[in-house]
């Protein structure tokens, strides 16, 4: 067998007490299209930023071409020949195509740019992909984003890359645009280039790869040739662990319909989707990431706006904004706690309390005493651990952070809680007081007058949705394809219905097939 | 409402990890406190640091003589009061350039008003006479003309949250564009030169000396235009602090999407403040009226905005928003002038005491920052 072009062997990554990686082994040929396959989660991207420089391994080893390799930093790594394309592409938007492609490696005599120089890389470069029709003076902002990725992979071929890897790559492309990349990618493969081609679209997998890598818990739990392995094969690899009883659940009685969503499409997401919603129910939205579970939940909260179709929420029928809908008793915990769920710089108290300062003290008076106060039952319950009610929620830790803003729907008291990605990036033990209080909530007590609330939750982790849904629907590509009783559903089977068509035997197109209606 | 939060009773699910929370026993200091007293401590002693220096190094200890002290409240007045303005602007995450035209603008409207002329009439000497109505309403005009030069300034203070909203462009560029307009405005009103009123009116002593001086105003202890600042800057401070507005202004200026998704009504909020940005900027107007000697004239305040928004980032405002506080402000606007005014009389060349003021401003920037480091890493 030849030198691999890049060998992985045992590589462990841990942050504080998690193991983000623990023995991921993985060997790419030259020549070959290596595909990288795993649920959210499963330590795909702590991989690539070990490959690409980003964070050290704590052990293990790499070689690229039979030499040890550890990028101590993302140019070393760039400088060794390995080349990331992300989903969100690295251009500069403002300079032209031909700056992009080399930039950072201008041919220069001195302090002078080489023009006429970089002209001929840079058309080289483009004729080296057959794309010559790419312009080379105009600005990447004003390209199509397929074209703009093309860019980016030439920039990779200009500066010898000698692994590429692609994170998605289709994610931001058009059903059309798809096989144009594919066949780039065959032919980057025929010219002795490797290829780690990261995808949840197994259909694409089976397609473009040659061989392909299952990580699962930041390990490599098996590789093989993708000609040799179906889907459903490929799926149980991903999924494969039993459900933990971290899911408590006490008796759930439905009531009445609290949310009614019909035909609901927004802007490109979701497109017409239909659901309803009951107090005392927790209905799970599983889906990939981009498959327009956010959306719908965005759409519904007037985050964003209604294209078509109507909600209904209790009495109240039509689109709203957030003022209203928190006023109609609807809360939504984003998913992206950082940049929107949460402000940083402003205390427990006050991120707490926003959404609901009425009743804090007389009129448009509010006391921060009675902030405080208020805050302090949720601070207990849910044990926020923190200095005092005033301390700022960027100093807190990523748990405790998820904590406080779920504290302010429980603050505002809604009936509905819209919960996009409650567990994300957050240690067990905060996951698992999230999971009880979501029960607790669908519950309800009527003994002491506490009716049972409604929960929608968007969720990446197929098990947490088993454990804590009722219903569980499934979005794929912008369509929520199909809701079921959760006990109807396996993880197997929602992983299929959200990476495709329900069988590998149809034919590997990139429409949007509803299924199951 | 606290009944039914605590009958939903905690129970531990995973044993939470040691960890520096909650101590009990040890009794813990409110953050806000600590943070928030420590930076206004800081601020008032470096106040009087260099309060200090010029008390001791003006000669003749004149810097601590009842009339100079007096001279530093109303300098400082006009700054102070257009700064509480400034600093709702810049806690809700904006900057308003436009402030010292603005107050022009209120300066040359209330001139303007006072000097309103009721036609010619032919004197008694055979040769025209102009009347004006001052003369005829001598209570009245002075109400109206602090309440058009106001008003004018409020106006301009929404056309400046408008256009930043409505129009969605940044407020700097916003300002920037206003700075010039209303500055053009005022020029117009005043046919480019100065408005001399006919007669002296309470508004023109709003800010004369009371306490140094003969006149019968002495019982005010204060001048009636510092009274103004302080009544200001009280109501001020309230509304930032104790108010649903106050909290949504805060809530804005540190993360406006987390605003919005809190239904606070984020567009409405920015007007709100810009167009008090304006009302503080009228008030400032009037004192700055006053304190030029009671006439129009066109030019003035030309380049306060930058020793306007300087008190507010001295005071701990911060510019990416979220941050500071109307105290703050007030200390910070008072260093300023403390500075300027001590620079003068030390003989100081001008470029010199903005260069201290300079110097000061990025100082206080920088402390800041690194107190909170240390504070975040302990």
């Amino acid at each position: 067998m030849s030198v691999a072009r890049l060998q992985m062997q045992d590589v462990h990554k841990r942050f504080g007490a998690t193991w983000a990686l623990r023995g991921v082994s993985l060997t790419i040929q030259p020549g070959e299209v290596h595909a990288l396959v795993g649920e959210n989660g499963a330590g795909k991207s702590t991989l690539m930023k070990v490959l690409s420089g980003a964070v050290l391994p704590d052990r293990g080893e790499i070689w690229l071409d039979g030499q040890p390799f550890t990028p101590g930093s993302p140019l070393h790594a760039r400088r060794a020949g390995i080349a990331m394309i992300y989903q969100e592409l690295s251009l500069a938007p403002h300079l032209t195509v031909m700056e992009n492609i080399l930039l950072g490696m201008e041919p220069h005599w001195g302090p002078w740019i080489l023009w006429t120089k970089m002209r001929r890389q840079a058309a080289h470069a483009l004729a080296a992909l057959d794309i010559p029709d790419i312009p080379l003076d105009v600005p990447v902002r004003q390209l199509p984003i397929a074209q703009q990725q093309l860019v980016e992979i030439a920039r990779a071929l200009a500066m010898d890359c000698r692994v590429l890897i692609l994170d998605e790559p289709t994610s931001s492309l058009t059903q059309q645009e798809v096989p144009k990349l594919f066949s780039l990618i065959h032919r980057l493969k025929s010219a002795g280039h490797a290829i780690v081609y990261i995808s949840h679209f197994l259909e694409e997998v089976q397609e473009i790869s040659d061989r392909f890598t299952v990580l699962r818990d930041g390990q490599t739990v098996a590789t093989g040739w993708t000609g040799q392995t179906s889907i459903d094969q490929m799926v149980a690899m991903m999924v494969g662990r039993e459900v933990k009883e971290l899911y408590p659940r006490r008796r759930r009685t439905p009531g009445e319909v609290i949310l009614e969503v019909d035909q609901l499409s927004g802007p490109g997401k979701p497109l017409g989707a239909s659901l309803q919603v009951r107090r005392g129910e927790v209905l799970g939205i599983a889906g990939l990431v981009g498959a327009g579970r956010t959306e719908l939940l965005r759409t519904i909260f007037g985050l964003a706006p209604v294209r078509a179709g109507k909600i209904r929420i209790g009495a109240w029928i039509g689109p709203g904004t957030p003022e209203r809908r928190w006023r109609q008793g609807v809360g939504y915990l984003s998913e992206d706690r950082k940049q929107e769920g949460l402000a940083l710089g402003l205390s427990l108290a006050d991120n707490i309390t926003l959404p609901r300062l009425e009743g804090l003290g007389p009129g448009w008076f509010v006391w921060p005493a009675r902030q405080a106060q208020a805050c302090q039952p949720w601070i207990e319950k849910m044990q926020i651990r923190c200095q005092s009610a005033w301390q700022p929620v960027g100093t807190l830790s990523g748990g405790t952070q998820q904590k406080v803003a779920l504290a302010r729907l429980l603050h505002a008291d809604v009936d509905l809680l819209l919960l996009d990605e409650p567990t994300r990036g957050i240690d067990v033990g905060s996951k698992s007081q999230i999971y009880q209080l979501i029960d607790e909530l669908a519950a309800g007590n009527p003994a002491e007058g506490r009716p049972p609330k409604a929960v929608v939750m968007v969720s990446s982790t197929l098990q947490e949705l088993l454990g804590v849904c009722d219903r569980i629907g499934v979005m794929s590509r912008g369509r929520l394809v199909e809701v079921r009783p959760a006990s109807q559903w396996s993880e197997h089977e929602l992983m299929l219905a959200a990476t495709g068509p329900v069988s590998a035997s149809l034919p590997a197109s990139y429409t949007q097939t509803p299924l199951g209606k | 409402m606290s009944d039914e939060h605590s009958s939903i009773s905690p129970q531990p699910v995973a044993p939470s990890p040691p960890g520096p929370p909650g101590r009990p026993g040890k009794p813990r200091l409110p953050w806000r406190q600590t943070v928030g007293t420590l930076q206004i401590l800081g601020r008032l002693a470096a106040l009087a640091l260099i309060f200090a220096f010029f008390a001791l190094a003006v000669e003749e200890g004149t810097f601590v003589k009842p009339r100079n002290l007096e001279n530093i409240l109303r300098q400082s007045a006009v700054y102070a009061t257009a700064a509480l303005g400034m600093t709702m602007i810049i806690i809700a995450g904006g900057i308003d350039l436009s402030i010292g035209s603005v107050i022009a603008l209120a300066v040359v409207v209330s001139a303007w008003v006072l000097n309103l002329p009721q036609g010619a009439s032919a004197g008694p000497a055979g040769h025209s006479q102009v009347d004006y109505w001052i003369h005829d309403w001598p209570v009245l005009l002075p109400w109206l003309a602090a309440l058009a030069g106001v008003g004018i300034a409020t106006l301009a203070g929404l056309l400046n949250g408008v256009l930043c909203v409505a129009l969605r462009i940044v407020p700097f560029v916003v300002t920037l564009g206003t700075l010039l307009i209303y500055r053009g405005l005022a020029k117009i009103i005043a046919q480019e030169r100065p408005i001399y009123p006919p007669e002296e009116t309470w508004l023109t002593r709003l800010m004369d000396p009371t306490l140094t001086s003969q006149s019968a105003h002495r019982w005010m202890l204060l001048p009636p235009g510092v009274w103004l600042l302080l009544a200001a800057a009280i109501v001020a401070g309230i509304m930032l602090r104790y108010t649903r507005l106050g909290r949504h202004i805060y809530a804005v200026g540190s993360n406006a999407e987390t605003a919005r998704l809190c239904g606070v009504p984020v567009g409405r909020t920015k007007m709100i403040v810009y167009t008090l940005g304006g009302f503080f900027g009228g008030l400032a107007g009037l004192m700055e009226f006053s304190w030029i000697g009671g006439n129009g004239i066109p030019t003035t305040a030309a380049g306060y905005e930058l020793a306007i928004i300087a008190a507010v980032v001295i005071g701990g405002g911060s510019l990416s928003g979220g941050e500071g506080s109307v105290l703050g402000s007030l200390v910070g606007a008072l260093i300023i002038t403390v500075l300027s005014m001590g620079g003068q009389q030390m003989g100081w060349p001008r470029p010199v005491q903005e260069m201290a003021i300079g110097a000061i401003l990025i100082g206080a920037v920088a402390l800041d920052y690194w107190q909170r480091r240390w504070r975040l890493k302990d």
